[in-house]
């Protein structure tokens, strides 16, 4: 089961058949195959494939090839544009009711992560909303699901609501007068896991939203579920007519066409989506991430977001004045590491690019620790030395060797680096460097 | 087993395997009924089939396609005969299991990512054994997630088997070293290690689990050691991923597949056990104890393909 990007597999089936103007019947047709065994096996459901599979192929029929692109390219942009068209072009925001406490009830099926997404929830309304929210426990069923509600909801600061194992409706409605009394502006109710087909837990929910007139009810799915979850969307959408869906698990490696599916029977928008163990690894949706995702084509998007959330804008400025100077010396070496590992290391990053999907990242692999240890070279220098590695002789590179724990060979080894990169970046100052200032930034 | 128990066996696997069939052999009924004759579109859709009940669609298609061979080696003409065909076909996929023995003292660890219901096949596998006349104890070593030690501990009681645990946060591999101590001293048969929940592509993590396996074979040398990988059957293809990725960090011997009851699909374990050879040991399908039942390839795939009228 080769995880290979669509965009790749595209490209080897119609390389052929470049130089031509528009794409054919027969090149899209051949295309179509590869575009539905990718879907499908990224778990997006058949019946859904097949009526995107149709929808793209009456599209890109005849379609003119834009120059910049080649004609497998032509057909991954317009598969990207139709998922993406079909999740829903921007990501919602939450809806609240006028009186207070507006209610956010969850439902899914066991195990989806509605108790660790409902903190992380309640931490996000707090935190970037400035919420005062209330958690309810209303999962009276699985052993100790109130502790763990009662645990996330210390964890992330704010109160939980719990009644024991009692009747879960008059919890709920007791959680509403409680959170009104409390000043609680927002009521997150957890309920317990439940299967679609079981009909009485679900007239339970049907009870539930009746009592408390929820102004959200957000289904919450696990991104790695598979074919039947257009059933469950179905079901649930059909009972309670969800608002919304929260997406959990999407930082394991599943392809997630299930956030497809589950959009495409419900019409329903995808809210938000669990990204970690932390209770911070909540985001907002994004289309254009999941369909990027769904065909195996990198998160490029996030690795951008990331950079520019991490490079510190007066370092950046600095940096460019210093290379168009010419004066980038091994202080800048230095910083440039430091911001690599501020974004989470080399394999967080290699694991956003495109194609790295396939090449199967594996994280012990690529050695972190030399970077560490780069740095560790560089610390052992006198600040001259850094300023103007020319100095560099072999008697203050054995010593540098001696203060960082490493042997010579891994000095020499950074000072070359070192003189590439220099090189590399007098070519940037040259043409290149009205564009590259812009940014601002350095291209690692 | 007596007839009587395999009455309820059969019934009960059948009735929680009601939405698997309904998509996979009633809907291959629904096929043979519509398509008298054989042909190109009727292989589609046989493969379309496959496909809703998450066998994945490289393997669906290399199945269809052996299927297609045989038609036309046996020369068949009636479509009636595509289920008997494709039932031998699933089933030479799954292979003869032998079932897991525990009679020496042994050591299992139960392991899968996040909310597949490791705990509560942890609970249910405490109790079969119990049933089974093991002394049984459990080790709470998913020391990460919020009142997972509590909730092993209720199921705990229900089926009667003490538990080892340490306060939240503390170290797993702590919790395994002092359950194998007790283990020891109280003379028991099988110890159960609940673990933590985690994403197979976390590598710190998955080296945890590696360190606690460790840690049994360093303590309990005579110790027979399995290792159990839990499945949630409404998961996709990734299910295969996981399978590869934990097989490799800590030699997973067999397979819990869970929530087979009502919304089942559970066709990757097919495609698991072909490409990987890991034996599926149990199947969860249903909430209560004693809702799991000892994986029997010929009762699933039967069930898979059962008809309306012999439930």
């Amino acid at each position: 089961m080769a995880f290979e990007g669509l965009s790749e597999k595209l490209q080897k089936v119609i390389k052929d058949l470049t130089g031509r103007g528009r794409l054919s019947e027969s090149d899209v047709k051949l295309a179509m195959r590869e575009v539905r065994m990718a879907l499908l096996e990224a778990d997006v459901n058949f019946t859904v494939v097949r009526s995107l599979v149709k929808k793209i192929t009456e599209r890109a029929c005849g379609q003119d090839i834009l120059d910049s692109l080649t004609p497998g390219q032509q057909v991954v942009k317009i598969v990207n544009e139709e998922l993406i068209e079909l999740m829903g072009s921007t990501h919602s925001t939450l809806q609240y009711s006028p009186r207070t406490p507006s209610v956010i009830m969850l439902c899914g099926l066991q195990g989806a992560g509605k108790t660790t997404i409902a903190g992380k929830l309640a931490l996000y309304l707090k935190k970037r909303h400035n919420k005062r929210p209330l958690l309810a426990a209303c999962d009276v069923y699985r052993p100790a699901a109130i502790e763990q509600l009662k645990v996330v909801g210390e964890r992330v600061g704010v109160p939980v609501f719990e009644q024991g194992q009692g009747d879960p409706v008059a919890i709920a409605r007791a959680a509403v007068a409680y959170g009104a009394a409390h000043s609680n502006d927002v009521l997150v109710i957890d309920t317990a896991g439940r299967l679609h087909i079981d009909d009485a837990l679900m007239e339970e929910l049907e009870k539930i939203k009746a009592a408390t007139e929820p102004a959200e009810i957000l289904l919450v799915v696990d991104a790695m579920t598979g074919q039947d979850a257009v059933n469950v969307a179905e079901s649930f959408n059909n009972r309670l007519d969800i608002t919304g869906v929260m997406l959990t698990k999407l930082d394991g490696d599943t392809r997630g066409g299930a956030a497809l599916s589950v959009k495409a029977v419900t019409g329903k928008p995808i809210k938000f989506s669990g990204t970690g163990e932390k209770p911070e690894d909540f985001e907002p949706f994004h289309p254009e991430r999941m369909a990027s995702r769904i065909l195996g084509m990198g998160d490029v998007l996030t690795l951008i977001e990331k950079a520019q959330a991490n490079v510190d804008e007066e370092k950046a400025k600095k940096l460019t004045q210093k290379i168009k100077e010419q004066k980038f010396d091994l202080e800048d070496f230095a910083e440039q590491f430091k911001q690599m590992r501020s974004m989470g290391g080399v394999g967080a990053m290699l694991k956003m690019l495109p194609g790295a999907g396939q090449m199967k990242v594996d994280e012990s692999q690529i050695d972190e620790k030399a970077i560490l240890h780069m740095e560790a070279i560089i610390s052992s220098m006198t600040p001259a030395e850094r300023r103007n590695p020319n100095i560099l002789n072999a008697g203050r590179r054995r010593r540098i060797a001696r203060g960082a724990g490493v042997e010579v060979q891994d000095v020499n080894r950074l000072i070359k680096q070192f003189e590439q990169t220099k090189a590399m970046m007098k070519q940037f100052s040259g043409k290149g460097m009205k564009k590259f200032s812009r940014g601002g930034r350095l291209p690692f | 087993m007596d007839e009587q128990e395999k009455l309820g066996f059969w019934g009960k696997l059948k009735s929680s395997m009601k939405k698997t069939r309904d998509s996979l052999g009633g809907r291959i009924d629904e096929l043979v009924k519509y398509y008298k004759e054989i042909d190109d579109e009727f292989f589609e859709e046989l493969e379309a089939v496959l496909i809703s009940a998450d066998v994945g669609a490289e393997f669906s298609a290399e199945l269809v396609e052996r299927v297609r061979q045989q038609v036309k080696k046996q020369k068949i003409g009636d479509s009636s005969r595509i289920r008997e065909l494709l039932q031998s076909e699933l089933l030479a996929e799954l292979g003869q299991v032998e079932p897991l023995r525990l009679d020496e003292k042994s050591v299992v660890m139960v392991v899968g990512v996040n909310g597949v219901g490791k705990t509560t096949s942890v609970g249910k596998l405490a109790a079969n054994l119990q049933r089974g006349g093991k002394r049984v104890l459990l080790a709470a070593a998913d020391t990460f997630r919020a009142a997972a030690a509590e909730q092993l501990k209720v199921w705990g009681e229900r089926a009667g088997v003490d538990v080892i645990s340490q306060a939240a946060g503390s170290d797993p591999a702590a919790v395994v070293f002092d359950a194998v101590q007790a283990a020891k001293a109280r003379n028991v048969d099988v110890l159960v290690c609940d673990t933590a929940g985690r994403l197979h592509n976390k590598v710190n993590l998955m080296n945890e689990l590696s360190k606690m396996r460790r840690i049994v074979d360093r303590e309990y040398p005579g110790a027979h050691c399995e290792t159990l990988l839990v499945l949630d059957a409404t998961t996709g293809q990734n299910a295969v991923v996981q399978a590869k990725t934990f097989a490799q960090a800590c030699d997973v011997t067999g397979i819990i597949l869970t929530k087979l009851d009502g919304t089942a699909k559970g066709g990757v374990v097919i495609a698991i056990a072909s490409q990987l050879g890991v034996p599926v040991r149990y199947i969860g399908v249903g909430e209560g104890i004693d809702d799991l039942q000892t994986f029997d390839a010929q009762s699933f795939v039967k069930a898979m393909f059962a008809e309306e009228g012999s439930l």
